[in-house]
């Protein structure tokens, strides 16, 4: 059996409990009661995960399970209906667009581009709320998103344990 | 010239889905800012969410309960604490109670309204603000419960907020430190009346509009007057922690106030439903210390 090629290239369909799962537990981290300096860092796992699905999965996974989403998370933090699903639809554009990009990119190259998708989510959601006449909250709101492509890297190699393929030693 | 025909269905393009979702988005938020259509959508979207919630509130809960279950030394104090403050509280209450007989005699006297009693059902937070915009939180009781929005939420120590939303099982609570949101208050110690509107920061309350030689001072404490029929009246809100008067950009005095009650140091809270002065069915909750009338002379009697 030739190992000239990288496993990675051929993945396996993921399973569709797995994504429903992998979207409840970001959904479970991103509502855990936090305050303070904690708050400010963390990131949007949520958007993360969204992100991570479309690009590798973009036949089963797009921009209605992302709006979706987004009108969970604006319910279960209390925000303006519709505001997430709008921050995240944007955010899965962005990601399409970027998609056959990405998907050649190793995780570090990968890194900066999601970073900006993660801001263009942020950024629909400060834009909402400032049109609704709140206060900006100053930069540091926008510190999750470095927090979120830092933890990237980790959050892609969680996902990717449901469909990589596995080593079957009957195979040869 | 022929179409070449498509080898896997796409479905319509990416941008016109964008522009769909987008427009979609943009119309749900302007109905939910200015209409209330989205009661059934936003409720059917609660009862999903809900476990999730109730899920991720669990850690904290836990930790409160391990840490408690360790500290045995501070249980000991604790109780020792709560021992000492019921008995003060409890030979408050008999003066409360026989104060409220008097008023309420008084009250009849002058044919004026008696105050409005109020029953209260505990709850707890399962979820606080995420984002640094909405000063909001999430309860863990809903219109099963009898919970309707409209309703105070107050803590040991004061007012916390207003109960904007409910759901079958949870309900939203504002903040009084939320923007949109405003309490009428009055300054214990004259009187004197003003509202006490959020900001949208943490923990900050402003009174607008208020003339420059104005008699508040910093550590006065404001509670609520009662004359919106929302608040019950002589619940504390907040305490004045800043006065700036003269300023020259405006014609009124800038007063920032910081709220007594805190979501951040309990996590359980008291939700308050206004009663008609006219009915008698209250106190079924173990929350509230007011006793039934007979109930209430007997034990004045034991004692």
């Amino acid at each position: 059996m030739s190992t000239s090629y990288s496993e990675e290239e051929i993945l396996l369909p993921a399973k569709g409990w797995f994504i429903v799962l992998s979207l409840m537990v970001a959904l479970f981290l991103n509502l855990l009661p936090l305050q303070g300096i904690a708050l400010t860092f963390w990131p949007d796992f949520v958007a993360l995960v969204l992100i991570y699905w479309s690009i590798n999965l973009p036949q089963r996974f797009g921009m209605s399970a992302a709006f979706g989403m987004g009108l969970l998370m604006d319910v279960g933090i209390g925000s303006l209906f519709g505001q997430h699903a709008l921050a995240y639809s944007v955010m899965i554009f962005i990601a399409l667009q970027l998609r056959r990009r990405l998907i050649i990119f190793g995780l570090l190259k990968q890194a900066p581009q999601i970073g900006l998708m993660l801001l263009a989510a942020q950024f629909v959601t400060l834009l909402t709320e400032l049109l609704n006449r709140a206060h900006f909250p100053g930069w540091y709101f926008f510190l999750a998103s470095i927090t979120g492509v830092l933890l990237w890297p980790l959050v892609c190699s969680l996902l990717k344990i449901s469909h990589s393929p596995k080593y079957d030693p009957n195979a040869l | 010239m022929e179409t070449t025909p498509q080898f896997f269905k796409h479905g319509p393009s990416p941008l016109a889905r964008l522009v769909f979702f987008v427009l979609l988005s943009l119309i749900l938020m302007a109905v939910d800012t200015h209409f209330k259509y989205l009661y059934v959508i936003r409720q059917t979207v609660a009862v999903i969410i809900y476990p999730v919630q109730k899920m991720a509130y669990l850690p904290a809960t836990i930790y409160d309960t391990a840490s408690s279950f360790f500290d045995i030394q501070d249980l000991a104090n604790e109780n020792i604490r709560l021992k000492q403050q019921h008995l003060t509280d409890s030979e408050q209450l008999q003066h409360l109670l026989a104060l409220e007989a008097e008023n309420e005699h008084l009250r009849k006297l002058l044919r004026t309204t008696s105050r409005n009693k109020s029953k209260a059902t505990m709850a707890e937070i399962i979820s606080v603000p995420r984002d640094p915009f909405n000063r909001k939180i999430t309860l863990n009781k809903g219109t099963l419960n009898d919970i309707q929005s409209g309703q105070i939420v107050v803590d040991n120590l004061g007012v916390i907020g207003q109960i904007t939303r409910s759901y079958p099982w949870s309900s939203e609570v504002t903040l009084i430190t939320d923007k949109n949101h405003s309490v009428p208050v009055q300054v214990l110690r004259n009187g004197i009346r003003s509202v006490a509107s959020g900001t949208g920061k943490y923990r900050t309350l402003e009174l607008y509009y208020m003339a420059n030689n104005i008699d508040i001072q910093i550590g006065d404490v404001l509670v609520t007057s009662g004359i919106d029929g929302v608040y019950p009246s002589g619940l504390p809100v907040a305490l004045v922690s800043k006065i700036k008067r003269n300023n020259t950009a405006h014609a009124f005095a800038y007063i920032v106030c910081t709220p007594i009650a805190g979501v951040d140091r309990n996590s359980q809270v008291l939700i308050l439903s206004p009663q008609l002065p006219g009915s008698k069915n209250q106190t079924e909750s173990k929350s509230t210390n007011i006793q039934p009338k007979d109930k209430e002379q007997e034990e004045i009697g034991v004692h």
